[in-house]
């Protein structure tokens, strides 16, 4: 019973990381827009090419962060959260 | 003096070495545990735990500060040495780039941005000699972006604590909220973001090098003895990827986050509203010291 427990502990916190994940998706496409459009506008005006290249990395990083935090929810949900729900089902068994 | 400062500047990096060889136990496989804690010192309010991350930005902080005191010891006006260009390249550089991004007013500014590039920079670049980087840990980046928001309250409240509750208010008043959520999300996500990056830098690292283990085991693994057991795939394929994750996303992310240091602080200063009050000021002042020299008279 304990080992179906602990499996299903481990199981939920597998899937929930990679649910969590999913989340990676919407960077990717804004980013990919983003980089689209600078590549647009050195074509444009190459001599701007420094300045667009800044403010596209600036972009890029801001938006990267949603998909962060579902990186480091996934990152606890597998290094972290599994140990602690364990130790508390050990708790409260006794 | 030039070499013996030169020296001291490596020393810290070589002591963090040795500290993690002697004190730090090695982890088998995928193991991500965190920094390291050394020993807790006891507070009346509770323990204060000394970390690897505490320790490693202490060496880095000492091994920058001897590398200025290299770089810019001896400064002359005629015959400059190549150490003094390369220092005021990097004066130059920040100070063009608080310029343009802050305006005159943050001219101050130039040393604080450095400090935080500098810092930030070489922290995350300290996974290159294989130290545990102090960027990885949440405390040490949320520490930083407190400090930021420390700074950025700070400038809005320069023009008075009424213009700074008026602002949000800003564009309707039934938005404030939302500006108060906007405004505690700010260091939030500036921790994250900083903190997030590196780690996955060095968790994919860590997952590529036991990648590569497995496979030289499984293809290699006939060979007799200690030959069998070598990864011999480990040898040069991960430092290329810790270029991208290391070098590149490291240095990236420091310059952003002084970036946006930049902009949130020079962003949510009301900068009208100061000169206003600080014309008015002036005036006042002038007419009390005209009233002043005509009453002695």
């Amino acid at each position: 019973m304990l080992e179906l427990a602990i499996g299903i502990i481990l199981g939920g916190c597998a899937l929930g990381a990679g649910c969590a994940m999913i989340a990676g998706i919407g960077p990717g496409i804004g980013e990919g827009n983003a980089v689209a459009a600078a590549c647009e506008a050195i074509g444009r005006q190459p001599e701007s090419r420094s300045a667009v290249t800044t403010t596209m990395l600036m972009g890029c990083a801001i938006a990267e962060t949603t998909g962060l935090y579902a990186l480091v929810i996934a990152i606890l949900l597998i290094f972290v959260a599994p140990g602690r729900l364990v130790n508390i089902l050990l708790e409260s068994i006794g | 003096m030039t070499v013996l400062l030169l020296i001291l500047s490596i020393l810290p990096l070589i002591a963090g070495i040795l500290i993690k060889v002697l004190y730090v136990p090695a982890s088998e496989g995928i193991d991500i545990s965190g920094a390291h804690i050394f020993f807790t010192i006891d507070l009346p309010f509770g323990g204060l735990p000394i970390t690897e991350s505490q320790v490693n930005s202490w060496l880095v902080i000492l091994s920058l500060f001897f590398f200025c005191l290299f770089l810019t010891h001896g400064l002359k006006t005629k015959n400059m040495s190549r150490r003094q260009i390369i220092a005021e390249w990097i004066v130059n550089t920040v100070d063009n780039l608080v310029k343009t991004n802050m305006g005159e007013f943050f001219m101050g500014f130039g040393p604080f941005i450095a400090a935080m590039l500098g810092l930030s920079a070489c922290s995350s670049l300290l996974t290159l000699i294989g130290l545990f980087p102090p960027t990885s840990d949440i405390n040490v980046t949320g520490g930083w972006a407190l400090l930021t928001f420390i700074l950025i309250t700070y400038y809005k409240f320069k023009a008075g604590p009424l213009i700074y509750i008026k602002s949000f208010g800003d564009p309707v008043p039934f938005l404030a909220p939302l500006n108060i959520i906007s405004e505690v999300a700010t260091p939030i996500s500036m921790a994250f973001r900083h903190y997030g990056n590196v780690l996955s830098g060095s968790i994919i690292s860590i997952l590529i090098a036991n990648l590569l283990t497995n496979v030289s085991k499984m293809i290699f693994g006939f060979l007799p003895g200690y030959l069998g057991g070598f990864p011999y795939l480990r040898v040069g394929l991960p430092a290329i990827l810790s270029i991208y994750f290391d070098l590149f996303s490291g240095a990236l992310q420091a310059f952003i986050f002084a970036m946006l240091t930049m902009l949130y602080v020079s962003g949510g200063f009301p900068e009208d509203e100061y000169f206003k009050r600080k014309r008015i000021k002036e005036a006042k002042k002038k007419q009390q010291v005209i009233e002043n020299t005509n009453g002695g008279v």
